[in-house]
């Protein structure tokens, strides 16, 4: 292996670190798996901060008329809430697994740039916090500190400097502006490793799927991310320049601004739910003891996904008045994305019939994903429907909606992707008792929040209204979603108790507790920092599998 | 919660008109509501059987396929990989159905859009500020804010032609039982259209988040007999009345500024900024939907908006309760 | 054990033969495709904006056609492309000089850029904020030459570090991603000077 010019055996020593020596150890990484486990950690911290916001607006919301926060903070609230979870929870996870996993699956012993990876991570904890300092600086010079308050989507002209004073929209912009460079040099960081490091013998027939998603994913964010970047720019440019683009007073466009940024909004969505579907596909197969039914057609789908969500972004516009034709296309386009989605979900479905399902924590997760996310989808294709939309649009319903596919989807797949390679990472499992009362908790609190929600939308109730009349029929649906917010509270804060406790006190893991297939199994738990110490030649694309069954290995079928 | 529900219903049930709160699209009083709700119900029927079809095979999966206590730890199931057949069976029956969906909502689209609605008895521009509503009747030379009245359609023969239009941020004109969503959208004109086919009281909201007061930006659509809503709008269009017995509650609303951003017709107040008062106590609610329009109620809202709909962009006067009574006296008699 | 051993000697023909593309590569190529996204959405902006100018200058009035600054920045392509030819063939004489051609007229096309600028600003009195035509104009132009710029010191440290002498033909890949770097620049400003100067007029 000429072409690897890392070392193959770095001096391993056993003596105790000081602080500092950490710290510093941490903080100068370029290590794939210690940027990933941090690009997780403070996507997991973003997410405990924007979920106790969640729990706010649900106890503000719990009864009509109450004062729990005031309409400004409400609006702050909601705001942060929904770009926090996109931009500084969404995104991290798809970088903080991408580059731990990638790596490992494909037998490689870092990414392809890691100093730029290092560089991606910490420029997108920097847009993390300058988003968070708006807080004490959004005032502006002088002013009292505030957050932004324009919604995660920030309509023009509710943006340009004379609906939104002070400093707290030019926080948002750059916030989101500086991670997203972030995002797309651990995009074509991950691209690039994909292509170039895979070892020997792992064609692109035999890369796993999960590598097979992230390399689509970051496709996707390379082609969306800058239509984002451009539009903040832009953005920028209207509030401190005195350009136009989005300034209604001189003949510039409110509408401009929904296309660019939904163009980036919509295969946003697809990016989150990417790492879902990656972990799914490698989490399904191991635990009911098949491979994945379909692997071409999974492949396909999920290109078919990247390239086709490209062009849907407008079915989040058909109530500005576009003419029936463009509401007709993008209707169309929209519904077809939910067919390459539902070959997706019949693989998976089918990859467990005929197996031996053992239903860990992890599986559980991926089961709940299953069923959760085909409502999502289902729903989808009730918004896709125009004439129908035009209803249901901006409304709770719409909020229903996407947390089935973020929360349903999207956290839950997380979470089997944590329990599944928690053991990997920390060399420790994670308590499956507890993560039974994490599952059972989420999935019922989830479920009270959130399938009661459609119901308000139903009736009439929009989204991001601070408070509502006791007389709209809405108070009782209400009561029961924000009870299930609670409920939820507790169900991360099991997982959050289970991550520490098994950290000290968990079992022991081994190198593969879950007779897995794919090559992160292959090394010890944790890796160490050069991954493996002969890099591995693999024949099918479990390569496990054929190691363990050397009398029926796969590449006798592939 | 059951006695302000109570109260609010006692406080501002208007005699003769069924009040329709609850705005469940469900439940549709107009042509395009009604239209969408089919195509609502017909989605639901797919979707549903997609719904218990694949559901089902899942949740069959899962229970059939579980491992079992008595099975042999280390006995792998057959391998299978996946089959040709069966991928293009599940690839094109969705393709399919997908079609299906899409021809039918692309025939309910242009329906709804290119069909040229019933010809319009009334055509109401509708105007939104933050966080109100500015409804405008240039054929009847009406201007009012927050109460659309309409006529009542029963044989699609008065329809309500609607141009929306904003002075500031992006709104949504949404009363779910007549018709949905349409954006309001500075330096852009839309258009709706709504045919209420009963006499009633239809509340909304507007859809578009819009900044501080979003959810108080509330909407009434009073839908009357056409031969009631002709002489409301005859009404509406006379002048303010000038009643000499508050004389001095008048001098003094001229001399504060409320004048600058409101108009009361027939007087010097011509500003443009907040709701037209000319006819004030006509309407059913103050604040765009928040309260109720009675004497204690204006005279609080009067008194400090903040308070009531805090980030509004009506200041508080600081008025003295001498000063107070006589504006709100003035204001009471603004019928 | 026969079997295993047919698998070893495969495992290390598997080895012997198994390329992949340079990394450098796949970066440098997906690098300009998200920059590609990136313009599209200007672009995209300037067109939606023609002709929508509530007042004036329009670009009909105030607008001249930078033919020269074309001209050096395309004929620019070229010549970085024989300088890297020459890299190739480790002639490092003609190397410089066709380094120093490109970096000229690179500056060339900079300081035409500068001076249209300083014309439409102070003689024409458009600005970014007078109108959508400057509203669009100067982020879209500006945004071409903020990249020609980025390029231009790549390309002056190569040549620092060059006439310093340090073995330059050491570093052909960077070079050669350094020059597809630079056409990609060219490409975009004959999608600029489309849209701007021909289609916008």
């Amino acid at each position: 292996m000429a072409s690897i010019d890392y070392p193959l055996e770095y001096p391993r020593e056993d003596k105790a670190y000081s602080f500092s020596e950490t710290l510093y150890s941490w903080v100068a990484t370029v290590d794939h798996k210690r940027l990933g486990l941090m690009y997780v950690v403070s996507a997991l911290l973003f997410l405990v901060i924007a979920g106790a916001m969640a729990v706010v607006i649900r106890l503000q919301l719990m009864f009509p008329e109450s004062h729990v926060v005031a309409p400004d903070t409400f609006n702050r609230l909601f705001t942060m809430h929904g770009t926090t979870m996109v931009f500084l929870v969404g995104m991290p996870m798809v970088a903080g697994f991408s580059n731990y996993l990638v790596p490992l699956m494909i037998g490689a012993r870092d990414m392809a740039f890691p100093r730029m990876n290092a560089f991606g991570f910490w420029i997108f904890l920097f847009g993390g916090l300058l988003l968070y300092f708006s807080y004490i600086g959004g005032g502006g010079l002088g002013g009292a500190g505030s957050a932004p308050d324009v919604g995660w989507f920030a309509y023009a002209p509710l943006t340009s400097k004379a609906f939104s004073r002070g400093a707290a929209t030019d926080y948002w912009a750059l916030g989101i502006l500086v991670s997203g460079v972030g995002s797309i040099a651990s995009a074509i960081n991950v691209i690039a490793t994909t292509v170039s490091l895979r070892c020997p013998g792992m064609t692109l027939s035999k890369m796993p799927i999960f590598v097979w998603v992230m390399l689509v994913d970051s496709w996707l964010i390379l082609i969306v991310l800058p239509p984002l970047n451009a539009a903040q720019i832009m953005l920028l440019m209207d509030r401190h320049l005195g350009s136009n683009f989005f300034e209604t007073q001189a003949g510039g466009s409110a509408v401009l601004w929904q296309h660019f940024f939904w163009i980036f909004g919509h295969p946003e969505v697809y990016v989150l739910i990417f790492p879902a579907f990656a972990i799914l596909s490698e989490v399904i197969p191991v635990f009911s003891r098949k491979p994945i039914f379909g692997r071409a057609a999974m492949v396909g789908a999920v290109v078919a996904i990247g390239f086709i969500s490209l062009g849907v972004w407008a079915h989040h516009m058909f109530a500005v008045g576009m003419t029936a034709w463009s509401n007709t296309f993008f209707a169309a386009a929209s519904m077809l994305v939910g067919v390459p989605t539902g070959i997706k979900i019949f693989n998976w479905t089918a990859t467990m019939y005929g197996g031996r399902i053992r239903y860990s924590t992890a599986m559980m997760y991926c089961c709940a994903f299953l069923l959760h996310f085909l409502v999502a989808g289902l729903t989808g294709i009730m918004l896709a429907v125009a004439p129908f939309d035009w209803q249901l649009h901006d409304s709770y319903f719409v909020v229903a909606h996407f947390h089935y596919t973020l929360i349903g989807g999207l956290v839950f797949g997380l979470m089997a992707g944590m329990y599944y390679w928690f053991p990997k990472v920390s060399g420790k499992l994670l308590s499956e008792s507890l993560g039974k009362w994490n599952f059972w908790l989420f999935v019922i609190g989830f479920n009270m929040t959130f399938f009661t929600l459609h119901f308000a939308g139903f009736l009439g109730m929009p989204r991001r209204i601070y408070t509502y009349a006791p007389d709209r029929g809405w108070d009782t649906i209400n009561f029961i979603a924000s009870v299930g917010a609670l409920v939820q509270a507790v169900a991360v804060a099991c997982f959050a108790w289970n991550v520490l406790y098994s950290l000290k006190k968990g079992e022991p893991a081994g190198d593969d507790p879950w007779d897995g297939w794919t090559l992160e199994w292959a090394t010890t738990s944790p890796p160490p920092e050069y991954n493996f110490e002969r890099l591995p030649v693999v024949r099918s694309s479990r390569p496990l599998w054929d190691l363990k069954h050397p009398q029926d290995p796969d590449w006798k079928y592939e | 919660m059951l006695k302000h529900a109570l109260i609010a219903f006692l406080q501002t049930n208007v005699p003769g008109l069924p009040e329709h709160r609850v705005a469940n699209i469900f439940k549709p009083l107009a042509s395009p509501g009604a239209s969408e709700k089919e195509i609502a119900l017909l989605t639901f029927a797919i979707t549903g059987a997609i719904f218990v079809v694949v559901a089902g095979l899942i949740v069959y999966t899962m229970w059939r396929f579980r491992r079992k206590a008595g099975d042999d730890e280390h006995q792998e199931p057959p391998q299978v990989y996946g089959s040709n057949q069966i991928e293009i069976a599940w690839t094109v029956i969705p393709i399919l159905i997908v079609f299906v969906l899409i021809g039918v909502s692309a025939r309910v689209i242009a329906s709804v859009e290119n069909a040229s609605p019933p010809p319009a008895t009334a055509k109401v521009t509708l105007v939104g500020h933050q966080w109100w509503w500015e409804v405008d009747y240039p054929q009847f030379n009406v201007r009012t804010a927050n109460e659309i009245h309409v006529p009542v359609s029963r044989n699609g023969n008065h329809a309500t032609y609607l141009t929306l239009e904003s002075v500031d941020v992006i709104h949504s004109f949404w009363a779910p039982q007549l018709a949905g969503k349409m954006d309001l959208i500075p330096n852009r004109q839309n258009f709706t259209w709504i045919d209420p086919s009963e006499p009633g009281v239809y509340f909304g909201n507007c859809a578009e988040y819009c900044g501080t007061q979003h959810a108080n930006m509330l909407l009434r659509v009073i839908a009357q007999e056409p031969d009631d809503f002709k002489s409301w709008a005859v009404t509406e269009a006379k002048p303010a009345v000038d009643d000499p017995s508050v004389a001095s509650g008048k001098a003094m609303y001229q001399s504060l500024s409320c004048v600058n951003c409101h108009t009361i017709r027939g007087t010097s107040s011509i500003g443009q900024f907040g709701p037209d008062l000319t006819h004030l106590m006509s309407r059913q609610t103050i604040g765009a939907g928040m309260l109720t329009n009675t004497p204690e109620h204006l005279r609080a809202w009067v008194n400090d908006p903040q308070v009531i709909k805090p980030g509004c962009l009506m200041p508080s006067m600081n008025l003295t309760d001498r000063e107070l009574n006589q504006v709100v006296g003035y204001l009471e008699t603004l019928r | 054990m026969a079997d295993n051993d047919v698998l070893t000697a495969d495992a290390l023909t598997l080895e012997q033969h198994w390329a992949l593309p340079d990394r450098g590569k796949v970066g440098i190529i997906f690098l300009i495709i998200t920059e590609t996204a990136l313009f599209s959405i200007f672009v995209a902006a300037y067109l939606v904006y023609i002709g929508k100018s509530l007042v004036g200058p329009y670009p009909k009035d105030v607008l001249d056609v930078p033919i020269l600054a074309t001209i050096c920045l395309l004929s620019s392509s070229l010549t970085v492309y024989l300088a890297e030819h020459a890299l190739s063939k480790n002639e490092l004489g003609r190397f410089k000089f066709w380094w120093i051609v490109t970096i000229c007229l690179g500056l060339e096309f900079l300081v035409a850029t500068g001076l249209e600028w300083k014309k439409l600003i102070y003689e024409d009195h458009l600005t970014i904020s007078t109108n959508l035509f400057g509203s669009t104009f100067y982020p879209l132009v500006g945004l071409h030459a903020s990249h020609v710029t980025v390029g231009m010191i790549f390309l002056l440290i190569v040549l620092a570090v060059t006439l310093m002498g340090f073995p330059i033909q050491t570093q052909f890949r960077r070079v050669l991603f350094l020059s597809w770097y630079w056409h990609f620049v060219d490409a975009v400003w004959v999608v600029v000077f489309t849209v701007v100067y021909i289609i916008g007029r």
